[in-house]
């Protein structure tokens, strides 16, 4: 029998605040163990939480870039349960009425080539809500440490109805939602340092059968490729388990990455009772049409119809967008070029290629990473680039030797050029007497040439070029070459 | 001055006196000490006291004097504050064994309030353990005792703080009131004490119980005292969201607003059985004052009031379940030695920690939360509470201010009513209503009881309507002036 599975994701985000959730500590990471507190963090006896508006105005900004419906009320409930990661023992979330409800992920399953576009299609969104995040815990063998500074930062969870049905797909997914996410601005979504975190819900069912099978949540997915592959592994276990006459149970697994297996963490008996129940020291907010409104003309355009829109509108090659468009402030960083000189394809071309290779070289050589809000090299001045080379003022191959020290001096194309003396020389004269040399170092090529092979000329002008350090301009050259053989 | 007749002043005389120069704030806190010396040993209305600090801050409101730059009216004069609001580097126990060790590190929006308005703010004052109980037996360093009679309780469950006034040890005290716990020990106690509406006063520092039920309050001799102080604590808290966004209005000018008549209800099913015979005489009584005095009385009905105690009991208790879980004995909280595991420190501090009446309640109100039972218990009361709302707004429609007694009977005997937790409950059966309702509400004192103990009667009013609540209560106070009669034991 051949099976399927059926995954459905609860992915949460950090969102990049000034202050806490509830309280006007700031959040970070990083910082020395529980320095990021106070009362409120603390949950000291008297100590009261009070609401962050930044944090519902991201939330409903990401609403809105996924196409929820925006609750009109945000509502507080209290999840109750005894553990050390959250010092109050109850973490403040939002139960029945989440902030967001519905929405929508579109997705890209990888092409025949990087060249081609995948397939795409739309997964359904179950809900987003939004709660304080708890603490952290450290594990020793007789003790446990709890560090506080992520207690309390606000978390967005989004939960996907099980709509996915591959860990190509849960990939996919995952990787989509990440970019929207970083679009709006409302966090880095920097796996490495937890703000981006993903629990699955697998399980799988026989081809053609449309009930669910048991579902297993596994827990600890804390990279992108582990999702994909701590999915992969455990449709694989579930798969093996009914084909040996095994029952699925109910339960939590953990993921290994290193040993790459899952573990069980707990059963379905003994899940919590959460006891929720609306939270007595947060009243409930209305959320105005006005305040949705005003949020809504924050949102930028969704990466996929940027995308169909420069492959339309700039008539780029997919494989340039599929470089550019992941990354709202390279694509910025690309209509900023476009501005100055409208040349969208030679603008694709040179910010993919070159300028991605040069920002990804630094990065190495460099603890703190460059990004292309920083980057060395304007807008302007990678303009005036492309406009020298179509001039002819510049070759191609004189702007590529250019462009890492455009990258590191941070000068412009001309003044470089200038400095270096560079320019694309046109002086017949001189170039007369670099073709004649080369005519008389190579008698093979000119009777090959005479003898009608005419990619024969290319060894000569290479030779004039190589002479000129590449200055010479080769329509020129071309010219005087050609005449100086015909004679 | 001698030190026993500045103690029987009032914050308002203290206050006069002391702009007249004619004493020192020194010498009233000097006064305080020397009571509390004399009388607490009986009283035990005090689990902890800072005299060096106490007098130290007395002293510097007598250089501000000295050099004119008063803070207002309250500049000078002592309040002591239950133990369960927090005071910067002063213990809080909640008289809870499982805090005994904590030392809050900020100060409650109360207690800033007070410190901005030159108050000296004194020792901390009994409880029942997290402010649960109506007796103060549930104290974990042992009982208060009654001023008027040391065999009785004083009320709870802040009774610390009505002794403290009663005895003459503090002119002003602050408590907190959940179910009726700044009321029922004022009324047993012979003082005034008063709940302002839910969100006047910050609940920012005060360790809660009941977080939609909580309200701070103040105890005094005179409604002129309380309106004082009130006047200090309200107003909007940003530290607080469900601290309301209002004015406060000057409660002291306005306490003279009642000389217009108003119409009083007596809503009749707090006049049915289970009160005292010498409880009703003397609400008749003050009811009869005010008719004499040109206001109209009418009768009003409460049909949801029969609701208010099991209501209380599942919303009151549900809250107290997830605001106490912090006290688990992994930060700050005192830990079982004899814990093994992660959830033995839970459970061992938390069995060894909290006392009996504070794990009833806690077990209860998980209970009533639970999957399965919460649709039938914590749902359902939270929408009886609306009905006892409704029925409120509906009387209030008609009438100025309710007027009801505070308790069905006068203080009662040390364990008569500990080992029956129900019969404990119903006495705060006419206060717990205002709680669910969230109204302000004032217990005046009324007379006394043939064997001289305290009675109160209690005026309920509409949300937000502290000033004509104050001044209606003022009315009748400053014609009787019960909270001025001193107990013998402090003339002995």
């Amino acid at each position: 029998m051949k099976y399927e599975a059926v995954i459905g994701l609860e992915v949460h985000v950090q969102l990049e605040t000034n202050s806490k959730m509830f309280t006007r500590v700031p959040c970070g990471y990083g910082h020395e163990p529980n320095s990021l507190t106070d009362a409120v963090v603390l949950g000291l006896p008297g100590a009261l939480p009070v609401m962050n508006l930044e944090a519902i105005e991201k939330s409903i900004k990401v609403g809105l870039l996924l196409g929820c419906k925006i609750a009109d009320t945000c509502k507080w409930d209290r999840k109750n349960y005894f553990y050390p990661d959250m010092p109050k023992n109850y973490q403040i979330s939002q139960f029945d009425q989440p902030i967001c409800e519905g929405g929508e992920v579109e997705i890209e399953m990888p092409g025949d080539s990087p060249a081609v576009m995948g397939k795409h299609r739309i997964v359904q969104l179950t809900r987003i809500h939004l709660e304080e995040d708890v603490g952290k815990l450290t594990h020793f063998e007789n003790d446990s440490l709890v560090d506080y500074n992520r207690a309390g930062s606000p978390l967005l969870e989004i939960v996907s109805e099980p709509d996915l049905y591959s860990p190509e797909e849960t990939f996919a997914y995952l990787t989509s939602l990440r970019n929207s996410l970083i679009y709006t601005g409302i966090s880095s979504c920097d796996m490495e340092k937890g703000q981006l975190r993903c629990d699955a819900n697998i399980s799988v069912r026989p081809v053609g059968t449309e009930k669910l099978g048991t579902k297993v949540e596994l827990k600890n997915l804390n990279t992108i490729s582990g999702v994909k592959n701590g999915v992969e592994y455990e449709i694989k276990r579930q798969i093996k388990a009914i084909e040996e006459g095994e029952e699925i149970f109910q339960e939590t697994r953990r993921w290994n990455p290193e040993q790459r297996y899952t573990t069980p963490m707990r059963s379905k008996e003994m899940a919590h009772d959460y006891r929720y129940f609306p939270d007595p020291d947060l009243m409930p907010v209305k959320i105005e049409k006005e305040w949705i409104d005003r949020i809504s003309k924050e949102i930028p355009e969704k990466p996929f119809d940027k995308q169909r829109r420069y492959m339309d509108d700039f008539n780029l090659p997919y494989s340039i967008t599929s470089a550019l468009c992941p990354d709202l402030k390279l694509c910025e960083y690309f209509e900023e070029v476009n501005k100055f000189t409208k040349n969208p394809r030679k603008i694709g071309n040179w910010v993919v290629n070159d300028l991605l290779r040069e920002l990804s070289s630094r990065n190495k050589e460099q603890t703190k990473s460059i990004s292309i809000t920083d980057c060395p090299i304007s807008p302007n001045d990678m303009a005036e680039l492309i406009e020298l080379i179509e001039k002819g003022t510049v070759s191609n191959n004189v702007a590529k030797e250019l462009f890492p020290e455009m990258f590191s001096t941070s000068k412009s194309p001309s003044s470089l050029i200038k400095e270096k003396g560079l320019e694309v020389k046109s002086d017949e004269s001189e170039i007369e007497s670099h073709c004649e040399q080369a005519i008389q170092d190579d008698p093979d090529a000119v009777e090959k040439f005479k003898a009608g092979k005419e990619g024969a000329i290319n060894a000569l002008k290479g030779k004039v070029m190589k002479a000129t350090r590449g200055q010479a301009n080769p329509k020129v050259v071309d010219e005087i070459l050609r005449r100086l053989l015909s004679n | 001055m001698s030190s026993s007749t500045l103690v029987e002043k009032t914050a308002s005389e203290l206050s006069d006196l002391l702009s007249k120069k004619d004493i020192s704030s020194l010498e009233i806190a000097q006064a305080c000490l020397t009571q509390i010396d004399r009388v607490d040993g009986q009283v035990h209305a005090f689990l902890h006291r800072d005299d060096t600090d106490f007098l130290a801050q007395a002293k510097a409101s007598d250089e501000r004097r000295g050099k004119g730059n008063l803070l207002g009216p309250l500049d000078g004069i002592p309040v002591a504050l239950k133990d369960v609001i927090s005071v910067k580097g002063q213990p809080l126990t909640a008289a809870s064994k499982i805090l005994q060790n904590y030392i809050s590190p900020y100060d409650a929006t109360v207690t800033r309030k007070l410190k901005e308005a030159g108050a000296v703010i004194g020792g901390r004052l009994n409880l029942d353990e997290f402010a649960m109980g109506s007796s103060t037996e549930n104290s974990a360093y042992g009982p208060t005792r009654n001023p008027w009679d040391l065999n009785c309780v004083p009320g709870g469950s802040s009774g610390g703080s009505s002794a403290a006034v009663a005895a003459r040890e503090a002119p002003l005290t602050l408590g907190s009131d959940t179910g009726g716990s700044i009321r029922q020990p004022a009324s047993l106690c012979g003082v005034v004490g008063m709940k302002p509406t839910y969100g006047m006063v910050s609940r920012y520092g005060l360790a809660a119980f009941a977080s939609s039920l909580d309200q701070i309050g103040p105890f005094s001799k005179t409604v002129e005292d309380a309106a004082l102080l009130l006047e200090v604590i309200s107003g909007h808290d940003p530290l607080d969201s469900t601290s309301f966004p209002s004015e406060v209005p000057s409660y002291t000018a306005n306490l003279s607003n009642s000389q217009k008549p108003c119409v009083l209800g007596l809503p009749k099913e707090y006049f049915g059985e289970g009160m005292d015979d010498e409880v009703r005489n003397a609400v008749d009584l003050a009811v009869e004052f005010y008719r004499t005095q040109g206001h109209k009385i009418v009768e009003v009905s409460l049909p949801t009031t029969e609701l208010a105690v099991p209501v209380y009991y599942v919303i009151a208790t549900a809250e107290a379940s997830s605001n106490l879980a912090r006290y688990d004995g992994i930060r700050y909280t005192t830990r079982s030695e004899k814990a093994k595991n992660a959830i033995d420190v839970y459970a061992k501090s938390r069995g060894e920690g909290f006392g009996e009446e504070v794990k009833r309640r806690c077990i209860l109100g998980a209970y009533g939360l639970s999957s399965g039972y919460y649709d039938a218990y914590y749902l359902r009361a939270q929408k009886t509470r609306t009905l006892i709302r409704e029925d409120f707004n509906r009387v209030f429609k008609d009438v100025d201010a309710i007027i009801t007694p505070t308790a069905p009977t006068p203080a009662f005997k040390f364990g008569e009513k500990s080992d029956d937790p129900i019969s404990m409950y119903l006495s705060d059966i006419y206060t717990i209503s205002t709680n669910l309702a969230g109204l302000p509400a004032i217990s005046v004192p009324c007379g006394f009881t043939q064997r001289k103990l305290p009675i109160g009667f209690q005026l309920i009013g509409r949300a937000f309507e502290e000033s004509s609540l104050l001044s209606i209560a003022h009315a009748y106070d400053r014609e009787h002036k019960f909270g001025c009669v001193v107990p013998s034991l402090v003339k002995e």
